[in-house]
């Protein structure tokens, strides 16, 4: 067991709470650094599409984990930042203006879906989300002299200052680098004034208002928030796939990026890498075991579904917390070796509080 | 005439997404929580018809009546294995886990080898058959679809206004917690919700079947039921059944009159405009908590 002793009140702000925390973290760095070199081509683009996964996903739990807001129309900052970032670059303008302005269009994507946020809650913010994602992606159909339609369009390599970044593993350096910094300035968010007041949100509306948080201020910061860091990894998954379609974007791909965050663990930065991990993994893993199936099952085109969805039911029904509380309860388990109790983790009964109240 | 004609289909078509909208809002005003599985529970139940009548060869009536009832028993099933586990878990986890029910409905059925992946055509006694009134042309389908919702809004009002059941149902909804200690059967009443939204689920896919197809997919209407829920206000009965009419025809005209794809999204743009104006929907019951 670990005894922590703190002795400057900067240690309770701190990201790396102890050692512990710095070895293996800079264990990690060094491994994903050394990734191009330690894993095949094929394995090092699923990793950047971890990562591109994993920038949506901390858009999300920012937006849902933290600040209690439930988007279900997410895939379409997605998708603005996309087709911003494709339509820009193709117009030749340098890659870091066209992203910087691919997340600045899904950001306010983000306020003006964020605006009914400030009268709506619960059930109706996830409508006025599901509307909005389905509008967005009707636009991409049809307004074909941008974003030529259903055909799609194909989307140019990046270029950084004059280096090319076409190649897989220039490329997962660049979604490394900014996976890093959006996760770096995600904590640091989580743990000043502006990241507080979003959980006092998401934990209570009406004691968060009374302790002088402008909720209106706050809920259109996090859907703005949110957005521009979707609109990033849209901006990614473009480049990566180098050929985009309304499609792509659909509901599907909401449920998708909520299922990830969902399954890594709702309210946890880790659980959104976690997620994502699943989330890439799953499909692949899937394929796997298909050979080894009785054909009926191996073969049969709903098998994902089915699987996403049982899933799900699981996590939801026996691990709330998701991958990440898996792991809270195997490090207890382990830190308090003999000690541990099978209730510590217990799920509290409680008769449902109505949402229709506010 | 054409603007009649209009009106005909978008009523119809209307009652469909009213139908599963009172599926959604039965849910929510029993036991308040969201399902989004009811778009794969109206397809099961169109499935669950299509086997009584061609695999179990059962005459049209029983076929429909066996449906139905299957169906209720199965929504009742459901709640008791996976929705009652988590009763008073927030409302999202309830979210997931029926999106997570409807994934795995639509993954199940479309794994049926040789079954799941085809559409199929619902042989209903009164397929093709067309009624000409004057000028006007209208689908029998079309008529029993609305005939049908009419009944069955009627049997459900007598149900919440004058039975113990519906009015019981009622208090629940309100307060569960009230309701259990005035000796409401509160989680009882849960699976009659549920059992009771899955039969409606059931009427409406049995319903659209003959106009649609029967297939797996079809299940992705319920999305488009989810605004007529929200224009009628989410927690009155009246209020899905005027919603779904509200949205069916305002689709059958931005169908007609606007240019392409506005048909697609026309349902959406309105409930974004009723939240903009009137979040509580049409009929929806305006609360607020005082401190």
């Amino acid at each position: 067991m670990r005894f922590l002793f703190k002795t400057d009140y900067r240690q309770d702000i701190g990201l790396a709470k102890h050692p512990g925390h710095v070895f293996w973290y800079s264990l990690l760095a060094l491994l994903l650094l050394a990734a191009p070199w330690l894993i095949a081509e094929y394995w090092l683009a699923q990793l950047t599409f971890v990562l591109i996964y994993a920038i949506a996903g901390l858009g999300l739990m920012l937006l849902a984990g933290f600040t209690g807001l439930f988007s279900l129309g997410h895939a379409a900052f997605l998708g603005v930042g996309a087709y911003a970032q494709a339509v820009l670059v193709g117009a030749g303008w340098p890659f870091p203006l066209a992203l910087a302005c691919a997340a600045g269009l899904s950001a306010a994507a983000g306020l003006v879906v964020g605006l009914p946020a400030l009268r709506v809650k619960g059930i109706y913010l996830g409508m006025a989300t599901l509307s909005f994602g389905f509008i967005v992606e009707e636009v991409f159909a049809r307004w074909e002299s941008v974003t030529g339609g259903n055909a799609g369009m194909h989307v140019k390599a990046p270029t950084l200052f004059g280096w090319s970044l076409a190649s897989g593993e220039a490329f997962y350096f660049l979604c490394l680098t900014i996976t890093v910094v959006a996760t770096l300035g995600m904590l640091n968010l989580l743990r000043a004034p502006t990241g507080r007041a979003f959980v006092a949100i998401r934990d209570s509306e009406i004691s968060a208002q009374s302790m002088g948080i402008h909720l209106a201020r706050y809920k259109t910061l996090s859907f703005a928030l949110s957005a521009a860091l979707a609109g990033i990894a849209g901006a990614l998954y473009a480049h990566k796939l180098q050929f985009i379609s309304p499609d792509q974007f659909n509901i599907l791909q909401s449920i998708d990026l909520l299922l990830m965050i969902v399954i890594g663990g709702l309210g946890s930065v880790h659980g959104v890498f976690l997620g994502a991990i699943f989330l890439i993994t799953m499909p692949q893993a899937i394929s796997l075991v298909k050979d080894y199936l009785p054909a009926v099952i191996g073969q049969a085109p709903g098998l994902q579904a089915a699987v996403y969805g049982l899933v799900l039911i699981a996590f939801v029904l026996f691990e709330p917390m998701g991958l990440y509380g898996r792991w809270l309860k195997i490090r207890a388990y382990l830190q308090l070796f003999p000690f541990y109790r099978k209730g510590m983790f217990k799920r509290q009964k409680s008769f449902q509080k109505s949402d229709r109240l506010k | 005439m054409q603007f009649l004609q209009l009106i005909i289909s978008g009523v119809s078509q209307g009652c469909i997404y009213g139908l599963i909208a009172l599926g959604f809002v039965l849910i929510y005003k029993g036991t308040e929580t969201v399902s989004f599985a009811q778009g794969e529970l109206m397809m099961l139940g169109a499935f669950g018809g299509l086997a009584c009548m061609t695999l179990m060869g059962f005459p049209f009536w029983l076929a429909v009546l066996s449906a139905i009832a299957g169906m209720a028993l199965f929504g009742m099933v459901l709640e008791r294995a996976v929705i009652r586990p988590i009763l008073g878990q927030p409302a999202f986890s309830i979210v997931m886990l029926t999106i997570g029910v409807g994934y795995t409905a639509r993954g199940l059925i479309t794994m049926i080898p040789g079954i799941g992946t085809e559409t199929y055509v619902l042989p209903v006694p009164y397929k093709d058959e067309i009624w000409t009134l004057g000028a006007l042309v209208v689908n029998v389908e079309q008529f029993a679809i609305i005939a049908a919702t009419a009944v069955l809004c009627a049997l459900l009002f007598v149900l919440f206004k004058y039975s113990k059941l519906g009015i019981a149902m009622q208090a629940s909804s309100q307060n569960q917690l009230a309701a259990y200690y005035m000796g409401i059967p509160v989680q009882r009443l849960n699976g009659l919700v549920w059992g009771l939204a899955a039969a409606v689920a059931a009427i409406a896919g049995l319903l659209l079947a003959p106009i649609t197809f029967v297939h797996a997919n079809m299940g992705f209407i319920g999305l488009k039921a989810f605004p007529a829920a929200v224009v009628g206000g989410f927690s009155s009965l009246p209020g899905a059944i005027v919603g779904g009419l509200v949205i069916g025809l305002v689709e059958s005209f931005s169908g007609f009159y606007l240019p392409d794809g506005f048909k697609d999204v026309a349902a959406y743009v309105v409930v974004l405009i009723m939240l903009m104006i009137k979040p509580n929907g049409l009929f929806g019951e305006k609360l607020r908590k005082k401190v």
